[in-house]
């Protein structure tokens, strides 16, 4: 990954994020999701399920999965990996940093 | 199995229990032949979306299929279209297709689904009342869905409201007919049902509840309904919904135990030892509610039973304990239902807020064996798939806890 080409967009704030939760954040048209796993560390990927196009933010996070909410598609969310039916596409990632207690998404 | 030669899987059905087994088997490094045989055109496909985005899509629908081409021959699995069994033959274990065609198996599948049951009224047929199971007749009801044609659709339950929604968004008329005095009396508590009646109505839908019909009749080209009431309902289209009936001819022509469906024991096999059912064809006993003989239709069983049956067809001992989980959608709501609501006594009903509600059911001894929400899916898919959580732990939640909205679920789950 070529950091220099990194895009910092500022999030929100560290806190507004429980510990293994997820958070919609939309920006120039796009929606992701930001999570925050059990072990206080951030990640984020692309905001909606590979299979139906659905807001994976309204969806549960367990330890290191995020659920689709509409069909229970299940991702790791720090590597994207589809974990099985009905979703097989995997999600997209995204560098996360923390900075003053902001969280930024790395965008190309 | 015989030893030797490469063991032979046939799944029988093409649908997502069928089509999930053959992956669930490559998934848990089952090295033999897999062959799945489905009756119809296509390779398994989703039915879920065939009452709502086959129907309301703006592009001409496409089948979401579950498997490329790509993935079945990335996993070595052979799918054959067109390809109706005939007899299975359990003691040359072999099945007949319908070409005389005969296939060895050491272990089968039977996911044979279930079939749209039909209208027994006078003057229902074939040309005058329409079913919705393929993606053909998805297409072909999508068709008629046009702005100011007139639906009637008979029966008040998942299917026949799904349609009504999408028959509106597609700008046609609609009047709906249930017999119940409300709609899906076997699946929802009232309150819910109260709800989705409400948003039909909402939408311009005429619901007639508690409403038999004599007969349906030809009118020129079009067809007319005979309420009891006497009324005549003149439609462009007429639709049925009233259930399903499970696909078990093969299995019974087999000799195979049949209950309200293919009985299976608690790890989905059959009285056969090497014949297993999956999906809505079998019944089976459910250990979360005290062995009761359930058979389910419905799209999340499928997948997990498929799941399932290939482990137990590896010689796995597991008991298929998932809690059953529905949903659907309908406009802007969607319906979702984890676990037995029949099992409960009692109702605490907890208010999520912009109009959705979880109806919690306890059974007499505090323990929580089903859930039901209503309401925008973002709202409400979180709390039911924890709920389902406590069911499956067999949990006794405080009731006061489950009514407050600000006592997070999660935290009952640690409990």
């Amino acid at each position: 990954m070529n950091t220099a080409a990194t895009n910092w967009i500022a999030a929100c704030d560290a806190d507004e994020i429980d510990e293994e939760d997820v958070m919609r954040f939309d920006h120039d048209g796009r929606t992701y999701a930001i999570y925050r796993s059990p072990d206080d560390e951030y990640f984020a990927t692309d905001g909606l399920c590979t299979h139906e196009q659905i807001h994976l933010a309204d969806g549960l996070v367990m330890d290191h999965i995020i659920e689709c909410p509409k069909h229970n598609g299940r991702f790791d969310y720090r590597t994207g990996q589809a974990k099985g039916a009905p979703v097989c596409v995997n999600l997209k990632t995204y560098p996360v940093k923390l900075d003053g207690g902001k969280v930024f998404l790395g965008l190309a | 199995m015989a030893g030797g030669a490469k063991p032979e899987f046939i799944v029988i059905g093409a649908g997502e229990a069928g089509a999930r087994a053959a992956m669930a088997l490559r998934e848990n490094g089952f090295a033999g032949k897999v062959t799945i045989l489905g009756d119809e055109a296509h390779r398994p496909y989703e039915r879920p979306p065939l009452s709502k985005a086959a129907l309301t899509d703006a592009d001409e629908p496409q089948a979401a299929f579950i498997l490329t081409p790509d993935r079945l021959d990335e996993h070595g699995i052979a799918h054959r279209a067109n390809a109706p069994v005939t007899t299975i033959d359990r003691a040359a274990h072999e099945v007949h297709l319908e070409t005389g065609e005969r296939l060895r198996y050491d272990r089968l599948l039977i996911a044979t689904g279930a079939r749209a049951r039909k209208l027994a009224l006078p003057g229902a047929t074939p040309e005058s009342v329409h079913y919705l199971r393929t993606f053909e007749e998805a297409r072909a009801l999508r068709s008629r869905l046009t702005p100011g044609s007139h639906i009637a659709i008979i029966g008040g339950g998942f299917i026949g409201l799904e349609l009504a929604a999408s028959a509106r968004a597609r700008g046609a008329e609609v009047t709906l007919i249930e017999l119940a005095p409300r709609l899906l009396a076997r699946a929802v508590p009232a309150a819910i049902a109260g709800v989705i009646a409400a948003r039909h109505e909402a939408a311009g839908v005429r619901l007639l509840l508690g409403t038999g019909i004599e007969r349906i009749e030809a009118v020129g080209e079009r067809h007319a309904i005979v309420l009891s009431t006497g009324e005549r309902i003149v439609c462009d289209g007429i639709f049925a919904g009233i259930g399903a009936v499970a696909e078990t001819a093969l299995a019974e022509r087999a000799g195979l135990a049949i209950e309200n469906g293919i009985a299976v024991d608690e790890r989905l096999a059959t009285t056969d030892p090497d014949i297993f059912a999956a999906g809505d064809c079998c019944s089976f006993p459910h250990a979360l509610y005290g062995g009761r003989r359930l058979r389910l239709e419905a799209w999340r069983n499928a997948q997990d039973q498929g799941n399932a049956a290939a482990k137990a067809m590896l010689g796995g001992s597991d008991a298929y304990d998932a809690v059953p989980w529905f949903w659907s959608d309908q406009y802007d709501l969607t319906l979702q239902i984890a676990g037995l609501a029949d099992e409960g006594s009692e109702t605490v009903t907890r208010d999520l807020g912009d109009g959705a509600r979880l109806d919690f059911h306890l059974a007499a001894d505090g323990r929580l064996v089903a859930a039901s929400a209503v309401g925008p899916n973002g709202k409400i898919a979180r709390e039911v798939r924890l709920a389902e959580m406590l069911i499956a732990k067999r949990a006794m939640p405080d009731k006061a806890a489950l009514a407050d909205v600000s006592v997070k679920l999660k935290g009952l789950l640690a409990g």
